[in-house]
C-alpha cells in the first residue's frame, strides 16, 4: 500500500517536472537537467553496490561506457545493415532498424550487466581496496579494448546523426529528457523496493560484517552477484541513449573521469545507505555543475565535486541523510554515534599537525 | 531426537599454511564439548570448516540431525545453517548498523527459520529480556555483554540442534565471561543442545563442558574424557596454568 503511494507520487513528480520543463520552453533545460537525470541513474546504480553492499566500484565509466556503446554499436550495424544480411532479410531489417531508443537501452542494460555479472565472478574473494583497484582495471581493460575496435570509430569517436524530431513530443532533446525521467524514476522505484526486501537486509548484512552474513546463512555469493549485475546493468542503461544526447562519443568521453568520481561522490554526499541518498545528492551536485558549466566554466566541475566530498568526508560521513536524521535525534534518546556538532566541534579544536 | 557432529581426521590449510592435521573431535547428542586451546592453534578454523566456510583438504565432517546423517563437507555453508547448525563467530560479529531486532530476524535468514520467526523472537526475548528493552538500539551501540547475548540470540533464532561457538569470552570482562559461560549451559539444557565451544579461558570452559579436547598446532593433544581428566592432565597444566 505504501508502495503503491510512491509509485504514484514519484510518476507524479515525473510528470510535473516533465510538464514544469515544457512550460518554460527552454531547451537548454532539457539539455542540462538530461544531465542530471542521468546522474540520478548512475548514482543510484553505484549506490547498489557501494552503499548497501559496501563494494566501492570505481569502474563506473566502464560500465556507463558500456550501454553507450553497445548503441554506437548498434547504430552502426543498422546503418550499414544491407552488408550484414542476405537480401531477403532486408525488408525486414529495415522496417525495426533503427532500434528506438527504449530497446537499446534495455541492449545496454543486458549488456553491462552481463559485464557487472562477470566482474562479480571474477573478484568474488577481493574486498576492500582490493576491490576498488579491480574496477579500476576493469575501465582501462575495456577502454583499450574500445580504442582499438575500429567498428564503432576506436579512438577517432564515432559520429550518431539523430533525428530532429519524434512523433508527439516534438524536439528530440525533450524525448530524450522523458526517456531518462522514466528511467531515474525506475532506477529509484528499484533502489528502494531492494532496501526494503529481503535483498536489501542481504546486501547489509554483506556490508556490515560478511562472515557474520554467512555464519547466518545469506548466500553472500550470490547476493553479490546479483548487485554487480544490478549495479553495472543500471549503469549500462543510463549509458545507452548517450550517443543519441552527444552527437559525436569518442572513448574519452564516454570512460571520462567525471562519471567515475561523479557516481561516487553523489551517494557519498547524499548518504549511502538509502535510495534518498544518491537522489538528493546528484540533484545537488548535478545541478551545482550546470550552474558552474553556464556561470564559471566546466572545467571547474571536478573541483566542486572534490570540494564537496571532502568536506562530507569530514563533517558528515553520513551525507546529507545522516545530518537529517541526527538532528531528528538530537532531542531524542542520546546515541553513542557522534553527531556532525560534536564531529564539526573535534574538527575545529583540532591543532595543525594534531592527530 | 537430540544431535551430534562428528569430525574425521580433518585437514585444512590457508595456501602452504597448514592449519589442522588429522583433526578428530566429536560432539555426542545432548554433549558439551569444549575445544581448549590458545591463539593460532586452528579452533576457529575448525568452526569455519564445519560451517563449510572454510574447505577442508581432507577428511570426513558428519552430522546427525535427529538421527540422520549429512555430510557437511559437501554442503554449502547456507545448506548447514538450514539443517539446524548454528555459529556464534569469535567477536561476536553482529550488524552494528542494523538495530538489535534486524540482527535478530537476519539470524532466520533461511527460509526454514523463518517459517517459525515469531516463536523464536519470543523465545530469545524471554531468554534475554535486555534484548527485547533494546530491540531498537543499533548493535554496534551496545557494550560487549550486551553484544555477546544478541549474538547467541541471533543463534537462537535458527532454532538450531546444534549450537557452535568460537570464543565467547573474547573481549569480556571476567564477570560476564562467567555469565556468558552460565547462559549457554542454560540454553543448552532448556533447548536441549549439542554444543561445541571453542575456548581459550580454561578455567570458565571447564566448569560446563562434559568432555574437551586441547589442540595445539593444529592437532588434537589430548583428549579428555570428563572435566576431572581435562583438570589433572599434565598438558593443561603446562599449557594453561604455567606449572
Amino acid at each position: 500500500m505504501r508502495s503503491l503511494v510512491f509509485y504514484i507520487v514519484s510518476i507524479l513528480v515525473g510528470a510535473a517536472l516533465f510538464g514544469f520543463a515544457r512550460w518554460l520552453g527552454n531547451d537548454y533545460l532539457f539539455f542540462a537537467g538530461y544531465t542530471v537525470l542521468q546522474f540520478i541513474v548512475l548514482a543510484t546504480a553505484w549506490n547498489i553496490l557501494g552503499g548497501y553492499c559496501g563494494y566501492v566500484n570505481f569502474g563506473s565509466a566502464a560500465f556507463f561506457a558500456a550501454g553507450a556503446y553497445s548503441s554506437v554499436a548498434l547504430h552502426k550495424l543498422a546503418a550499414g545493415i544491407d552488408r550484414y544480411v542476405p537480401e531477403s532479410l532486408a525488408g525486414l531489417a529495415h522496417t525495426i532498424l533503427p532500434l528506438p531508443i527504449p530497446v537499446l537501452i534495455v541492449i545496454g542494460g543486458i549488456v553491462a550487466g552481463l559485464i557487472g555479472l562477470g566482474t562479480g565472478y571474477l573478484t568474488l574473494r577481493l574486498r576492500g581496496a582490493f576491490f576498488a583497484i579491480a574496477t579500476l582495471a576493469l575501465a582501462v581493460v575495456l577502454q583499450t579494448l574500445i580504442v582499438n575496435w575500429d567498428f564503432v570509430g576506436g579512438s577517432r569517436g564515432a559520429y550518431i546523426i539523430r533525428p530532429s524530431e519524434v512523433p508527439i513530443i516534438g524536439s528530440y532533446i525533450q524525448y530524450l529528457f522523458l526517456i531518462m525521467l522514466v528511467l531515474s524514476i525506475l532506477a529509484i522505484i528499484a533502489a528502494r523496493a531492494i532496501e526494503q526486501s529481503r535483498l536489501g537486509y542481504g546486501f547489509a548484512t554483506i556490508r556490515d560484517d560478511e562472515t557474520a552474513a554467512e555464519a547466518c546463512g545469506v548466500p553472500t555469493l550470490r547476493l553479490k552477484l546479483i548487485a554487480t549485475t544490478l549495479s553495472g546493468a543500471l549503469m549500462g542503461m543510463a549509458g545507452a541513449p548517450f550517443p543519441y544526447y552527444i552527437g559525436y562519443l569518442e572513448p574519452g568521453s564516454a570512460f571520462g573521469l567525471a562519471y567515475t568520481v561523479n557516481s561516487i561522490a553523489m551517494p557519498m554526499i547524499g548518504g549511502t545507505t538509502s535510495w534518498v541518498g544518491p537522489l538528493v545528492g546528484a540533484l545537488l551536485l548535478g545541478t551545482l555543475q550546470q550552474i558552474a558549466t553556464v556561470t564559471i566554466s566546466s572545467a571547474v566541475n571536478l573541483l566542486i565535486v572534490g570540494l564537496l566530498l571532502v568536506g562530507f568526508v569530514i563533517v558528515a560521513p553520513k551525507g546529507i541523510v545522516g545530518l537529517v536524521q541526527d538532528f531528528m535525534r538530537e532531542r531524542g534518546p542520546e546515541g553513542s554515534e557522534p553527531t556532525w556538532r560534536t564531529r564539526l566541534a573535534t574538527f575545529a579544536n583540532m591543532r595543525p599537525g594534531a592527530r | 531426537m537430540a544431535s551430534s557432529i562428528t569430525i574425521e581426521k580433518v585437514d585444512a590449510a590457508y595456501g602452504a599454511v597448514r592449519v589442522l592435521e588429522q583433526v578428530t573431535v566429536e560432539a555426542r547428542p545432548g554433549e558439551t564439548v569444549v575445544l581448549l586451546g590458545t591463539n593460532g592453534n586452528g579452533k576457529s578454523t575448525l568452526m569455519k570448516c564445519i560451517m563449510g566456510i572454510v574447505r577442508p583438504r581432507s577428511g570426513r565432517i558428519m552430522a546427525a540431525i535427529d538421527g540422520v546423517q549429512h555430510d557437511l563437507t559437501s554442503l554449502t555453508t547456507e545448506q548447514i545453517v538450514d539443517l539446524g547448525i548454528a555459529l556464534v563467530p569469535e567477536g561476536r560479529r553482529l550488524f552494528p548498523m542494523l538495530t538489535v531486532e534486524e540482527n535478530l530476524a537476519l539470524g532466520a535468514f533461511r527460509p526454514t527459520a523463518r517459517a517459525q520467526i515469531k516463536q523464536n523472537f519470543e523465545a530469545c526475548y524471554e531468554t534475554f529480556p535486555r534484548l527485547a528493552e533494546r530491540r531498537g538500539q543499533l548493535a554496534g551501540s551496545m557494550s560487549g555483554g550486551e553484544q555477546q547475548m544478541l549474538a547467541l540470540g541471533r543463534a537462537l533464532m535458527l532454532a538450531p540442534k546444534i549450537l557452535l561457538v568460537d570464543e565467547p569470552s573474547v573481549g569480556l570482562a571476567p564477570i560476564l565471561v562467567s555469565r556468558t559461560i552460565d547462559t549457554i549451559k542454560q540454553l543448552k539444557d532448556r533447548l536441549k543442545l549439542t554444543v561445541l565451544m571453542a575456548e581459550q579461558n580454561f578455567n570458565q570452559a571447564i566448569r560446563i563442558a562434559d568432555r574437551g579436547y586441547v589442540i595445539v598446532h593444529g592437532k588434537i593433544a589430548f583428549q579428555g574424557n570428563s572435566a576431572d581428566e581435562l583438570n589433572n592432565n599434565d598438558l593443561i597444566r603446562k599449557f594453561y596454568l604455567g606449572l
